[in-house]
This record gives C-alpha cells, structure tokens and sequence, in this order.
C-alpha cells in the first residue's frame, strides 16, 4: 500500500519566504515582528533542489511589504518572498538589503549612546567595508553578530 | 551650522584652512597679542569624565577671543545625577551658549548632540570614539615641526587598540599620504576597520611589536599611555610597559630630525630625561591645543565660514 505524504500544505493566501539561511527562519520571525501564534508552516533544514540545506516559512494571511523583506534581508539576504493570492503567485521577489536600518537593532557596542536610555532610534547604514554588513551611526563600530541584535 | 564631530567629516583641503588659520592664532594664544572676535559669545564646556588638557585649552581659547565660557566637569553637581538623559541636558545648554563643547563616557554622544542642539557641538572625546580637535592639534604640531604634513614616516605606539586619539589619527595622517607604521603589545593592536582602511589606502607601513623595528626610519613617533587594567596581571604590564618606554638611548637610533609627540598624560612611557632632547615636541603640542582651538571656535562661532 502506498502512502501519500504532504510534508506542508500550500497556502491559498498569505506570504512565501524560500531560500532563508538554515537555521535562521525564527529570526526572520523576530525581525519581521510576527509573532509565531499565527497560522503558518516553519520549515528548518529543509532539503535544498540546488543542493545544501534551507529553512522556509509559509505565513498565512500576511503579505510582505518591500520595506519588510528588506528587513528580512539583514538576517537572510538572497532569500525570496512570495506573495501568494488564492493559492497563485502574484508577486516574487529577493530580499535587498537596505542602506539605512533604523529601530530595529540594537548596537553591539554596549558602551554606544545607543543603548542609554536617549530619545532616540538606534540607526546603522549599509557599508561595503564593514564585515557585517552594517555599522552604526552613532559609535561608527561595525555590528557584530548581527541575528542576536534584532530588538524583540 | 558647522559641528566637529570626527575628523573624517573634514576634508584635506578643509583641514588645511583650520590649520592655515591656527597659525595666524599663535601670538594671540601666547598673549601675544590681543583679540576680541568673539567679545559677548558663550561657550559651554561640559565635560562628563575628567580632562585637563582639553578643558583648560578650550576655556582659554574662549578667553583669548574675548569670549566667556560656562560649564561643569563632572557630573556630581548637575541634573544628570536625577537621571537626566544627555538629549535634555544638550537642549537645556544650547539655549545657553553659542557653541557647546562636549566630552562624554559613551562612544556616539557628540552625534545624539547634533541632533537636539541648536548651536554647534564640538566634540571633546566620547568614550573610545572620537577626539577630532586632538586629531588637527597633532597635524598641527607635525606641520609646525616638520615644515609639512605629507610623505611622512610614522610610527604610532602603545595602546593601538582602546587609545581614543589614534584612529583618528592615523586615518588623517594617511588622508594625507603619509605611511604609517603600527608599533603595539599583542591585544592592543589598532581595530581591524582602521587597518582594513589604512590597507585599502595603501598606507599601512609595518604593524609590529617593537618600537626598535621602525625607529630608524621614523620622522615621527606618536607614543601613547599603556594602561594597567589592560592586563591581567601587574607582571605582565611592567613586561611589556618595559619594553614600550621611550629613553634616550631609543631615540638616539632614530633620525636626527625625528619629533616625539604623546597626547597626554604620559606616565612612564617616556622617561623624564627625554623632555630635554630637540625631538621631545609634546608640551608644545599640549601648548598647540589653544591655537588650534581658537582656530575652530572662532570659524564655528564667530562665523569665519569655509569650514
């Protein structure tokens, strides 16, 4: 007798992230500020067609705005949003990292004015110079270890 | 509105004019001469952590240009014991003077001041930040001693890592073509971002860990304090402060025409009978921090414009 096994079932509407970084999908969730008591399918180390490993989220009801998925791209840059609409695909594109990030991190630096308690928001900008990728505009220190400074 | 927040928002060419023009300030900064271009201006000096140096400088470039300053050093006195954030004192203080000078513990604080000041800020060292007018001042004193500020060999030495002045330092220096040489204990050598720059520039000279590998062809030498509580134990720090102090016999290996610069306060990295050596040029430079800071007072106050 033969089985039929669905790993995930297709969503009707709602959002697609592919190609996330293994391991980093609960990231995208904390940049992206969804919270995981939607409905919606994780998958962690998924295998990869073009080979390797991959996580993938399937969120129901939410579609990513740019602005979003250039957030998600700090944790997972190349990864790709697909923006699903009575189960097709209407919108698909890869996550851009964005040249300004502002409130979203918080500054590695524990002694930048950042991390006082200022009227103000933690902003970094996009350096090709930097490591990371990113390095605050404050303290001028490039961010490091960029995932754990994701502000919940 | 101009601020001096890193020197990295200068250009050379703009640098350069500040120092043309420290130049025409010497005799009023020697009390010389007189000055009253800034008659009437106010300058707030409030400094958040201790400083001799920059703060007495400060007041009597303020002085010298007939202007009267206001300020604290230290926070004992002041509303930031009751918790005050620095957004609210800047806004409070800027309503007070004409320009506010500020030093503070937190890397990134002169930044945050631009944002909630309405006078401009110039940045008296934050935290392991930025120093930039001790940044010019050297330049300055370099201009002064060598008779030019390009094409140099120099040589920076001690605490590369946490020493506030020479990254700045050492990425005005390259700006303006000079090599530099990286002389520093294993642990305090200079942050990867400033050699990674000082690489993409081409200017990064030998990176080592004795000052008797560069001394030779050295025309300056930058020495900097090595602090104790970098170490783990006071053993270690007397090895390896031995083997970084600048004596007699050090400089007596390196160019006839070779200038010793310390930022201040030195401790014992150059040992006392160094100061009556022609190189010795650190209490000059010390003296130049008035010149160089009128120069940056009088072009942000007193409108002296083309910074």
């Amino acid at each position: 007798m033969s089985k039929k096994f669905m790993k995930v079932q297709r969503i009707e509407h709602g959002t697609v992230i592919d190609h996330i970084l293994p391991g980093r999908a609960f990231d995208v969730l904390r940049v992206l500020g969804i919270s995981t008591d939607r409905s919606m399918s994780i998958l962690i180390n998924s295998h990869s067609a073009k080979g390797g490993t991959k996580d993938i989220l399937k969120i129901e009801n939410v579609e990513l705005s740019d602005e979003e998925a250039s957030r998600l791209a700090l944790v997972s840059p190349h990864a790709t949003v697909n923006i699903i609409v009575q189960g097709a695909v209407v919108k698909k594109f890869n996550a851009e990292a964005p040249e300004m990030v502002r409130g979203v991190l918080s500054c590695s630096n524990p002694n930048c004015i950042s991390n006082q308690n200022e009227p103000i928001q933690s902003e970094f900008r996009l350096s090709s110079e930097s490591e990371h990728g990113y390095v605050c505009t404050y303290c001028e220190r490039d961010i490091v270890d960029l995932a754990r400074r994701i502000r919940a | 509105m101009r601020h001096v927040i890193s020197v990295q928002d200068f250009s050379a060419e703009e640098i350069i004019h500040i120092l043309d023009r420290a130049e025409t300030m010497v005799d009023i900064a020697r009390g010389e001469a007189v000055s009253e271009i800034l008659k009437g201006k106010v300058l707030a000096a409030i400094f958040f952590e201790p400083s001799t140096r920059t703060r007495l400088s400060f007041e009597t470039a303020m002085n010298r240009l007939g202007g009267g300053v206001i300020g604290f050093a230290g926070t004992e006195a002041t509303s930031v014991v009751k918790g005050e954030t620095l957004a609210d004192t800047i806004r409070m203080v800027s309503g007070y003077a004409d320009a506010v000078v500020l030093r503070h513990p937190r890397e990134g604080a002169a930044k945050l001041a631009t944002q909630f000041s309405e006078v401009p800020i110039l940045n008296a060292g934050d935290g392991a930040g930025q120093h930039p007018t001790q940044t010019m001042l050297d330049l300055f004193t370099i201009r002064t001693e060598l008779g030019r500020l390009e094409g140099l060999n120099i040589s920076l030495v001690g605490d590369l890592r946490y020493g506030r002045t020479v990254h700045s330092l050492a990425i005005a220096l390259a700006k303006f073509g000079n090599t530099i040489n990286l002389v520093s204990p294993e642990g305090l050598e200079m942050p990867g971002e400033v050699i990674s720059h000082l690489e993409e520039t081409g200017r990064l000279g030998t990176a080592c860990h004795s000052p008797e590998d560069v001394i030779a062809d050295t025309d300056m030498l930058y020495v900097t304090r090595i602090q104790k509580e970098r170490f783990p134990d006071v053993v270690e720090y007397e090895k390896v402060a031995g083997m970084y102090r600048v004596d007699p016999e050090l400089v007596s290996r390196g160019p006839e025409h070779m200038i010793i610069l310390h930022p201040l306060p030195r401790v014992n990295e150059i040992t006392p009978e160094v100061d009556s050596l022609p190189q010795a040029k650190y209490f000059q430079q010390a003296f130049n921090a008035v010149p160089v800071r009128m120069a940056l007072l009088s072009m942000v106050i007193g409108g002296y414009q083309n910074v």
